[in-house]
């Protein structure tokens, strides 16, 4: 048989007909690995006790089914809390030798690799993500975290805070809905390196693998009350906040909240870490690697549902080839899988509340209203359970509030640039500046804009890449402080010069 | 006859430039034994989102200097400030009552904390910057960078406190607006003429005179201003608003001190550091 060249035309008519050909077998991980209880306590100096506030309940967003009903904590849980981490600090951990802190941390670090399939399915079911994502990203960092942070507990004089840095004392930490459990480990494994005892709030939506990890803490036999875990929505957050014996506050989430939390401790002694918002801008130069920075871009904005600060949420595509690149955008973006999380093929999962998709929704719905031209992703959406197909916006102009405002979900905004200095006049022109992509393939001009761009990470030719060594956090209205690497353990840690 | 000395009119220093208070106000300033001294341009919001603005004008050259280039115009700043010494010993003298040798003291401490400052310059980076073994293919580094316009209420010290303050934020490559000390604050002015004239651009360093609880607030809420140094605020309840207010853009803040400082004592780095951002970037190893 003669072999005829097909031309492009014919290639792009074949996939699109094969992808519509084509299904996957459903591959689920099994959820038997984990085992959900019924209901939930607080974890105060090493027990579960109930909340005297009124329980919630914590739904599998991918099913909207009721999956345990949790304790909320009240100023006097609160309260109990930050009591039992004040003890633990000035009689046990604070005093601890740091070698001995060290061992606690990598025992919980191990555990945490044992655990680690259950760890994921349980993330993948209380917060939506992707099995994928849970089992391959958040998990290994989160143990990958407890490992670093446990080796400076014993060298701590090595931090270039004097022969002799202290600990802060009892540090109250809340944190977001999107990373549930890796944010956890981002915020009490420094702490506890320092010699810091903690409070730490999940967040209502996804507080379960804090209460597992409440148990890894059992498992560890560390002290009681090194760590707490008190469960509850904003109320018990502002409590933490505010409670006259928290030495220090650590938060990521949403900027107004972060702006309340710097309000809320002026005219304390209290110090202050705040990983916020952003509306971060990917650049694509027209010499860019083209199917690196299509996998860029698509990873960037739809990594775990677009629930991600650093998202790539602004693609500035410059003008040249602009069509061609939303053309392979598109392309890609149909092949993308969503449902079911724990399917291992899923690509993307469930939004994580009724309440962000009401979010992502008004936003979009107001890119239409602004002008704005939307496309989405041709998908069957299940009927239960709360799902946004990914979608991009053309005709994206700076003035439109999606190119303004973190929308938190899967939706790009699109603008393009001629030069490398409207390039960086746009990615720049946001109160935020927490992230930025750079694609090109000139190296003088990466570590041009890579100078330019004021955010406080910079990926070039790649996105989203994570390490507990590497420090992560904002400038400008994305907050302030770092987490991740010695600026984060510094963050928990007095000089003593 | 004596001859009549021409005694000099005091301003603010915005922009490179010395103008009066748009606002046409001035206070008097007492000597230590409370005869007058000199009429102080007493600074208005106005005069205080002008200063921001040079700031932020002046940001962008001044951060993208080489290192090696502040560190020799802050050098320079002390070079001149040790060429008209006396003139600042008088006028320490004149204006707090001190000592000869104590006027000495503050202006050798004052132009020694510059050039300990200016030699900063280039090793801050150094100090404080990290290569990060990331368990990947990837290029990973982090260093600082200025984090942009910063607001200062000096403590009282119109010389060697205002010096402190100022120095280290200027030294990374910020800008700023510092409010002079309310009491004391005619040699700040005089200072400003040094800078004046030691290479430093205009609006790098922006003086201002007057009331610190009337023009505080004013940088504190202000939209374009990064960071806020409260190191002079004496009163709680002004330093409690004035963080309220910076929260409305999250400023980086520095707290009033609450111990007195003994501003001889060789300073740390904190004050370097402080109106510093750290950025990391990442880049893919391959082949």
């Amino acid at each position: 048989m003669v072999k005829v060249p097909e031309t492009h035309e014919d290639r792009s008519l074949r996939s699109a007909r094969s992808h519509e050909g084509f299904e996957y077998a459903p591959a689920p991980e099994s959820r038997s690995i984990v085992d959900i209880k019924p209901s939930y306590g607080l974890f105060i100096d090493g027990e579960f006790l109930d909340g005297h506030g009124k329980s919630f309940k914590t739904i599998s967003p991918a099913s909207e089914e009721v999956l345990a009903e949790i304790a909320e904590a009240d100023e006097s849980d609160v309260d109990l809390a930050v009591k039992a981490a004040r003890r633990a600090h000035s009689r046990v951990w604070g005093r601890m030798p740091g070698s001995e802190r060290a061992k606690y941390l990598f025992r919980i670090a191990r555990i945490i690799q044992e655990r680690g399939r259950e760890l994921a399915v349980l993330e993948s079911i209380d917060n939506g993500k992707p099995i994928k994502e849970s089992r391959d990203v958040d998990i290994p960092n989160v143990a990958a975290h407890f490992f670093y942070y446990a080796g400076w507990a014993d060298k701590l004089s090595h931090v270039g805070l004097g022969p002799d840095p202290k600990s802060l004392g009892v540090a109250g930490q809340v944190i977001p809905w999107n990373f549930p459990l890796l944010m956890l480990a981002w915020k009490i494994a420094p702490a506890l390196a320092a010699g810091n005892t903690v409070v730490l709030k999940p967040a209502e939506t996804t507080p379960l693998t804090a209460l597992l990890f409440a148990e890894i803490c059992q498992q560890a036999d560390l002290p009681p009350g090194v760590v707490n875990i008190v469960t509850g929505a904003g109320a018990t957050g502002q409590a933490i906040v505010a409670h006259p014996d928290v030495d220090k506050v650590a938060f990521t989430g949403s900027t107004d909240v972060g702006k309340a939390i710097a309000r809320a401790v002026a005219g304390t002694k209290k110090k202050v870490t705040l990983e916020l918002g952003g509306k971060a801008a990917n650049i694509v130069f027209d010499d860019a690697p083209v199917d690196q920075a299509v996998e860029g871009i698509v990873n960037g904005i739809f990594f775990n549902q677009g629930h991600v600060c650093c998202a790539g949420s602004r693609l500035l595509v410059q003008e040249s080839i602009a069509d061609e690149m939303l053309e392979r955008l598109k392309r890609r973006m149909s092949t993308l899988r969503m449902g079911d999380p724990l399917d291992k093929n899923t690509d993307i999962g469930a939004i994580n509340s009724g309440e962000q998709l009401k979010r992502i929704r008004e936003l979009s719905e107001v890119g239409d209203a602004e002008g704005a031209e939307r496309w989405e992703v041709a998908c069957d959406l299940p009927t239960k359970g709360f799902w946004f197909p990914p979608t991009l916006f053309t005709g994206v102009t700076q003035a439109h509030r999606i190119a303004r405002e973190e929308i938190f979900g899967p939706v790009l905004s699109v603008l393009t640039f001629r030069t490398p200095a409207e390039a960086v006049e746009k990615a720049n022109n946001t109160p935020f500046g927490l992230s930025a992509g750079v694609w090109t393939d000139k190296g003088s001009r990466i570590l041009w804009m890579a100078n330019q761009l004021r955010a406080g990470v910079v990926w070039a030719n790649t996105f989203n890449k994570f390490d507990p060594t590497s420090p992560f956090g904002g400038y400008k209205e994305s907050g302030y402080g770092r987490e991740g690497g010695l600026p984060g353990l510094a963050a928990y840690l007095e000089g003593t010069h | 006859m004596a001859r009549i000395d021409v005694k000099k009119t005091y301003k603010l220093y915005i922009g490179g430039q010395f103008p009066r208070s748009e606002s046409g106000r001035t206070y008097v300033v007492n000597d230590a034994s409370g005869n007058l001294l000199a009429n102080a341009a007493q600074a208005s919001r106005k005069d205080a989102r002008d200063a921001v603005i040079a700031a932020r004008k002046a940001f962008g050259g001044w951060s993208s200097k080489t290192a090696y280039n502040r560190g020799q115009v802050i050098y320079r700043i002390a070079e001149v400030l040790e060429g008209r010494r006396d003139q600042f010993v008088a006028e320490l003298r004149a204006t707090e009552g001190v000592t000869a040798a104590k006027a000495n003291t503050f202006v050798d401490a004052a132009i020694d904390r510059l050039v300990w400052y200016a030699g900063w310059a280039d090793k801050i980076t150094q100090v404080v910057s990290s290569a990060n073994p990331v368990a990947g293919p990837y290029f990973n580094i982090s260093s600082p960078e200025p984090t942009g316009v910063v607001a200062v209420v000096a403590p009282s010290g119109p010389l060697l406190g205002l010096v402190s303050v100022v120095a280290p934020i200027i030294t990374t490559g910020n800008t700023c607006v510092v409010i002079a000390s309310e009491a004391h604050p005619l040699t700040s002015i005089t200072l400003g003429e040094v800078m004046a004239t030691s290479d430093l651009p205009g609006g790098v360093i922006n003086v201002l005179t007057g009331s610190v609880a009337e023009i505080a607030p004013w940088l504190a809420s202000h939209m374009d201003v990064n960071g806020i140094d409260l190191t002079g605020v004496t009163d709680a309840e002004l330093a409690t608003a004035l963080e309220v207010a910076a929260a409305d853009n999250l400023k980086r803040l520095r707290r009033a001190p609450e111990a007195t400082v003994d501003w001889l004592a060789t300073p740390g780095t904190d004050r370097l550091t402080d109106w510093l951002e750290t950025k990391t970037v990442w880049h893919p190893i391959g082949v």
